[in-house]
């Protein structure tokens, strides 16, 4: 590996061949101010806010997109590239609504940041202003593209990680605007509504669509009995909104606040995670038998569902016709549970807690309203809707005990819990198939094979002489290639664990993005690590570790669903998509 | 790639765009490609655009982005009246520019725009060869000499009554 040897600020500097000035930078402690650079996306050098200066070149360079070469000698800071970067700052402001006060980024805004850190403190002149409508059009993820500051890390994201390709920059100049093909609303595109563009947003040009006013609503309202239930990845970060330590997990405070918040019941769908292993182990195995629609997809991920949906169709028989654990939980939750507790589903307020702004959409989807014309969810909220909701009710997070969740929908196994991060649901699906196929009892429980923070995985699984071919993806440009070797033939596969979002659902579009200041940006594979970290965890710590020995499990299905596979159980917990249009390029 | 799907674009186009499939880099020849539909239809039309991009499996997206940058390409059909301000350089010198600006706000469109009602639509174009009558603007077949931007409402509204009649 070859070194380059330059100063920085008057410290002598060697960094490996290839890191941009900003690297070098970083790594003596100069942090060069920036907004475009996104360290997981490639690079764009559109702000120019992370300009420096360069003995021998007239002009500043931007820091982001200059390779370090031998001998430069470096200056990070300067009255004049101060004013450089602050008047470019002032530029993005004079075109930009004043609305922070009321803004869902206040506080937590890279374009406020900026301004503050750079001393802006008052505004000189009023540019003209862009204009655009707000896209409210789709029920998942909202565009205020009055907001939007042409950083392209949205555009970026959507392409290089999701492989969707719905964003592009359209037209030039002043009218220049980030949009999907032909500036149509995000709701006719092919956005698959993954909300990773909200993630990487510096601004509030991408937001979610919040839930928290119907949730309120609901628990204020003495007619309704109001049921939660939270995701496994919602326990692996809530805690950051607290500024509460990484890789730790926050189930039982997460319980009490919501006990507090008002909830009647408090649930977990990590218990309906164990009942979607019970159901697609049956269903891989009676596939495996028939050798039909092989090899299966895993359908867990709803923005793996739009995915598919809009561009590849020609799988959808491959995909699992399991709904997901918030759809079976909600379905439980007005049927089985219900009936047990002599209420009227009508009367029934269902709110799921996830990581994801995909789950808002599928919650609304025709496949998921009962026959009686209800939906079987009623609202969705993101782990950061969740957090100000607590936050607004005035619950110190820090301070709570622990609760329990409610019976009967609230017990889980380990393997619930790790459907959280990438290969979670394959490692929970091989510990109970290993089982059903051999008849005998597991040593190893865990299926390092299948783990990773990486996008793309493959290994062959030896159930004493059965072998079984299985590929977990996440992030679509990577279940792109895998999907691309299942139609070309090029493998066989048996089972391909599919998350829309990269590193699994603890990285999803709902969850928590952390404060400006951390210079943590989510899609961090440091952080993602620690939150899956926080899963794990609780899957050694438990005792009962396989879906199929869930008591309540076990329970449910003697009192109600009789047996994986049984009419009712496919009646009430599982489902079947179809394409979409417009059509995706892959 | 879809080889059975039908295409509203001509075979000629469709011929084209699985040519330039084979090369090297066949996304560098989008613009190339546009350029022939918009020479055949006269405009980019949205289903035109995405058929490109189903054939070339270039994202959608992307080509719009493209489409709508440089403002050679129309994305609608010209207009009943299509309005040219000559930009070549005796015009120019001879207060073009501001006639253009005219047009653009008297009728509330940019370069390679039409109205909402389809009556008029407006571009720029070279040297028509008449630098005598600077500045030059055509409305369809008809030359407006020596035009000057206080004159722009007056031609518009003389279009728009004998329109009415
Ligand atoms: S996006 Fe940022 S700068 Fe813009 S209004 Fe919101 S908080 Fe303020
Ligand atoms: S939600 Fe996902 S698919 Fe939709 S625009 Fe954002 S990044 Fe792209
Ligand atoms: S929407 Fe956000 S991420 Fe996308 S270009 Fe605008 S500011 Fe950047
Ligand atoms: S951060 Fe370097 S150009 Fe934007
Ligand atoms: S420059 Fe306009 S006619 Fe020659």
């Amino acid at each position: 590996m070859k070194y380059i040897n330059a100063v920085i600020d008057g410290l002598s500097v060697s960094v490996e061949e290839g890191k941009t000035i900003m690297e070098a930078a970083d790594s003596i402690g100069s942090h060069v101010p920036r907004l475009c650079f996104h360290p997981v996306l490639s690079t764009e050098g559109a702000c120019r806010i992370c300009v420096v200066d360069v003995e021998g070149y007239n002009n500043h360079l931007p820091a982001c997109a200059t390779k370090l070469q031998d001998g430069m000698i470096i200056t990070t800071n300067s009255p004049s590239l101060r004013e450089t970067r602050r008047d470019l700052v002032e530029l993005l402001l004079d075109n930009h609504p004043k609305n922070c006060l009321t803004c869902e980024r206040d506080g937590n805004c890279e374009l406020q940041n900026l301004s503050y850190k750079l001393g802006v403190r008052e505004r000189l002149f009023e540019g003209w202003r862009k204009e655009f409508k707000f896209d409210d059009s789709n029920v998942s993820v909202l565009r205020d593209a009055e907001k939007c500051i042409l950083c392209k890390r949205c555009v970026r994201v959507c392409s290089e990680i999701q492989g969707v390709h719905n964003l592009s920059q359209m037209y030039r100049g002043v009218k220049t605007v980030v949009s999907p093909a032909f500036m149509a609303p995000m709701d006719e595109s092919v956005c698959i509504k993954c909300g990773q563009c909200i993630n990487v947003c510096p601004t509030a040009a991408f937001i979610e669509r919040d839930e928290t006013d119907k949730v309120w609503n609901a628990i204020n309202d003495p007619n309704k009995f109001v049921v939660v239930q939270t995701a496994p990845a919602i326990r692996s970060a809530i805690g950051e909104g607290w500024d509460m330590p990484y890789s730790t997990s926050w189930t039982g405070k997460t319980v009490a606040a919501l006990r507090r918040l008002g909830f009647d019941a408090v649930f977990d769908t990590d218990f309906t995670a164990d009942l979607t292993i019970m159901e697609e182990s049956h269903e891989l195995m009676e596939r495996l038998k028939s050798g039909e629609n092989l090899p299966m997809i895993t359908s867990c991920s709803p923005g793996w569902i739009n995915f598919v949906e809009h561009f590849y169709p020609e799988l959808l028989p491959n995909v699992s016709t399991c709904k997901s654990p918030m759809q079976m939980l909600s379905t439980l939750a007005k049927t089985y549970y219900a009936e047990k507790t002599h209420r009227d589903p009508k009367d029934i307020y269902v709110v799921a807690v996830m990581p994801c702004v995909a789950k808002k959409f599928e919650a609304k989807r025709p496949e998921h309203y009962s026959p009686n014309g209800y939906p079987y969810t009623d609202a969705v909220i993101t782990t950061r809707e969740l957090i100000w909701m607590i936050k607004a009710y005035g619950i110190d997070f820090v301070k709570l005990h622990e609760d329990e969740f409610d019976v009967p929908l609230g017990t889980s196994s380990g393997a619930g819990d790790i459907f959280g991060a990438t290969g979670g649901v394959m490692e929970a699906a091989l510990r109970t198939a290993y089982e059903k196929i051999t008849g005998e009892s597991i040593e190893n429980l865990t299926f390092t094979e299948v783990r990773a923070v990486e996008g793309l995985r493959e290994a062959t699984i030896d159930i004493k002489g059965t072998l079984v071919n299985v590929a977990v993806a996440n992030g679509l440009n990577n279940a792109k290639i895998i999907l691309e070797k299942v139609k070309s033939g090029e493998k066989q596969f048996h089972l391909i664990e599919i998350m829309a979002c990269p590193g699994g659902c603890v990285n999803g579009g709902g969850q928590p993005i952390p404060h400006v200041n951390k210079f943590i940006y989510p899609l961090d594979k440091d952080l993602v690590k620690k939150r899956q970290q926080a899963l794990y965890s609780i899957d050694e710590a438990k005792t009962l570790r396989k879906s199929h020995e869930n008591p309540a499990i076990l329970e449910l299905y003697k009192e109600f669903l009789e047996a994986p596979g049984s009419h009712i159980a496919h009646e009430l917990l599982h489902t079947t998509y179809s394409e979409k249009s417009p059509k995706g390029i892959k | 790639m879809c080889t059975n799907k039908k295409y509203t674009l001509s075979d000629e186009i469709v011929d084209y765009i699985n040519e330039c499939l084979v090369k090297e880099h066949p996304e560098s020849y989008l613009i190339a490609i546009l350029h022939k539909v918009q020479g055949i239809y006269g405009f980019l039309s949205e289903i035109h655009l995405d058929e490109v991009a189903h054939l070339l499996q270039v994202p959608t997206a992307n080509v719009y982005g493209v489409a709508t940058f440089y403002h050679y390409f129309r994305l609608k059909p010209r207009g009943q009246f299509a309005i040219s301000v000559c930009m070549g350089t005796a015009c120019f010198v001879k207060g073009a520019d501001s006639v253009l600006t005219s047009f653009k706000s008297e009728l509330g469109i940019d370069m390679g725009e039409t109205t909402s009602d389809g009556l008029f639509s407006l571009e720029g174009t070279r040297c028509i060869g008449v630098c005598a009558l600077a500045p030059v603007v055509t409305i369809n077949d008809r030359v407006y000499s020596n035009v000057v931007s206080q004159q722009v409402s007056q031609i518009l509204n003389e279009i728009k009554a004998a329109e009415r009649v």
